[in-house]
């Protein structure tokens, strides 16, 4: 029978990432509730030294699968590793980050492995001793709740900064399982020839507490230093709407909305931004909206939780020094 | 080259959410378009085409109403194209659907295969890499650039804060992102052309699957319900002189939001 809630343990460059903290930290409590164990399942090369980290999210297991061909992502050999493992041990659901990478290896993996998967979750239940998630549709214009009663393991990717995480409970002294990597070569048919990372140095948007996003009423791409200024102060990250992503003023991967980022910050200021539909519906999840805006008309201040109807230019500057000024208090 | 392009009719991006007396989606006067992602896709197998020559299916699964949204695709400058119409369908998950269109897919026999990476109705982002799975073939996920030299695609893909750039050889699966081109506008010959193109209709019969392995009732993921969300209140505007309600705002956010 299938037993055991997984943690997919995702780390960049020997970190945990955000995400697979919020993961650890809620999945203890679920299976608390449960009845069952956590396993945190970490892959990567020369990552042992991250079993200490998860353990002390106090799981109960840890799958440390260490190998050079797993130093760089690839969907070919992450997959295989964690199909064996499943097949090998059964879990009752395995918990993904909604990252680039758990949406690259989730679909696949659950294809192979013959189960359903909910993907970019934002909610999680137990009822009657299953989960129930909750997920945004239509970019956040509506939800749906969705349950997999019957395929095992019940497979999900939940969107960063959701469940928030706490003070990792204490280690369990868990058991350690290292992973036997078996890989047939001839199954890997990613080649990854370069990384290119990003110069800002700033957070991603999908998992910033803050974010920083710049509209129409920037009006042109040199403003967005500003918002930048704005963001370094409170380090958050920055964001644009479709406008000015379509006026070629910020890239595409900056855009917010519903043919862009869906979103979950703690605070999303908004600047410039009229807030068109398909904007509203990628950001609406935030759980505080400020908007400054020269047009009191503007949608935008039909959602924000405060605005300030004035010149961008004006406010945006003093709020960075006021920001500053209050952070260093 | 033999190119095929997975393409989904959704709502408009500018449609509003309401849901039926019976708590299902309303689709009643909604404006459907090609998934905008799709469209990415589309635009690029036609850029592959003109540069060495080939041919673009479009695979569709859906009813009578996706034919519009297949002859768009045929107007932006298609060969032919195949509508999965079978009734029972719907209700049918992820799987489901990734197991039709790829039973269609393998009929075709593709070197290339481009889908959206991500429909922007239920977003959820997993039909292609199910697609690649069931026809084991390697995909890369979230594309802005391809290039195609000697039977392999060098693929642009884009996470977190990081481009990585992957080979793998044909065929392939490659969804598309936002960035990768600009989709060009139907013209009014491609209009009038699409009208004769090929669109083959088929059922499951036709592609060897039944009901009971990829209709509702092999749904492995069950919808509950759907919601509509809390509708968010204006809250407090500020207004006066910018450096007291810059002041104001911040002392808001530490006090009573308490976020810094």
């Amino acid at each position: 029978m299938a037993k055991g809630i997984w943690v997919f343990a995702e780390q960049k460059e020997g970190e945990l990432r955000k995400v697979a903290r919020e993961l650890l930290y809620n999945c203890r409590k679920f299976a608390d509730q449960m009845g069952e164990e956590v396993a945190a399942v970490i892959l990567g090369e020369g990552i042992s030294g991250l079993a200490q980290a998860v353990a002390d999210y106090g799981v109960d297991k840890v799958y440390v699968a260490d190998d050079s061909r797993l130093k760089d992502y690839t969907t070919d050999a992450y997959v295989a590793v964690l199909a064996d493992l499943i097949k090998a041990n059964q879990p009752a659901a395995i918990f993904f980050g909604n990252t680039g990478i758990g949406k690259d290896l989730a679909p696949r993996l659950a294809e192979r492995v013959g189960s359903g998967l909910m993907t970019d979750c934002t909610a999680v239940e137990i009822q009657d001793g299953n989960f129930v998630f909750t997920r945004p549709i239509y970019a956040g214009k509506a939800f749906t709740k969705v349950t997999c009663p019957e395929a095992r393991p019940v497979m999900v990717t939940m969107r960063p900064n959701v469940l928030g995480a706490g003070d990792p409970a204490g280690s369990k002294n868990p058991e350690t399982v290292k992973v036997d990597v078996q890989l047939d070569s001839s199954s890997l048919r990613q080649l990854v020839k370069e990384v290119v990372k990003k110069a800002s140095g700033r957070v991603e948007l999908t998992e910033a507490d803050i974010i920083v996003s710049g509209g129409r009423g920037m009006k042109g791409p040199e403003n967005f230093k500003i918002l930048e200024e704005l963001a370094d102060v409170l380090g958050a990250a920055v964001g644009a709407s479709r406008a000015a992503v379509d006026a070629g003023w910020r890239p595409h991967d900056d855009q917010v909305g519903q043919t862009g980022k869906t979103v979950s910050p703690t605070l999303y200021i908004a600047c410039g931004i009229s807030g068109a539909i398909q904007h509203l519906a990628g950001m609406g999840s935030s759980k505080f909206i400020v908007a400054i805006n020269k047009d009191p008309e503007a949608n935008i201040f039909n959602v924000a939780d405060y605005g300030i109807v004035d010149d961008l230019f004006k406010v945006v500057p003093l709020l960075t020094e006021e920001f500053k000024k209050a952070l260093a208090e | 080259m033999n190119i095929v392009v997975c393409v989904k009719q959704t709502f408009d991006t500018e449609a509003k959410i309401a849901l039926t007396s019976d708590g299902k989606i309303d689709s009643t006067g909604v404006n459907l378009i090609m998934n905008p992602y799709d469209e990415f896709a589309v635009e690029e197998a036609l850029r592959i085409k003109e540069k060495v020559g080939g041919e673009v299916t479009l695979v569709s699964l859906g009813s009578k109403q996706t034919v519009d949204t297949i002859r768009q695709g045929l107007a932006m400058g298609a060969d032919k194209a195949v509508l999965i119409n079978d009734p029972a369908m719907e209700g049918a998950d992820s799987h489901g659907v990734a197991a039709a269109l790829a039973a269609a897919i393998k009929q075709l026999n593709p070197d290339l295969i481009l889908c959206g990476w991500v429909a922007i109705d239920d977003g959820a982002s997993q039909v292609a890499g199910r697609v690649a799975e069931i026809l084991d073939l390697p995909w890369v996920n979230v594309v802005t650039k391809i290039e195609i030299a000697d039977n392999k695609v060098v693929a642009h893909r884009e996470a977190e804060g990081q481009t990585e750039v992957i080979e793998v050889a044909l065929p392939a699966v490659i969804t598309a992102q936002k960035g990768l081109n600009e989709p060009r506008y139907p013209s009014l010959k491609g209009i009038m052309q699409a009208k004769k193109k090929e669109l083959k209709e088929l059922t499951l019969a036709d592609i060897g699957l039944d009901a009971a392995s990829v209709g509702a009732q092999a749904s492995q993921v069950k919808i509950l319900s759907y919601s509509l969300p809390e509708a968010r209140k204006a809250g407090k505007k500020l207004e006066g002189d910018p450096a007291d309600t810059a002041k104001e705002l911040v002392r808001l956010l530490r006090e009573e939001a308490k976020v810094i």
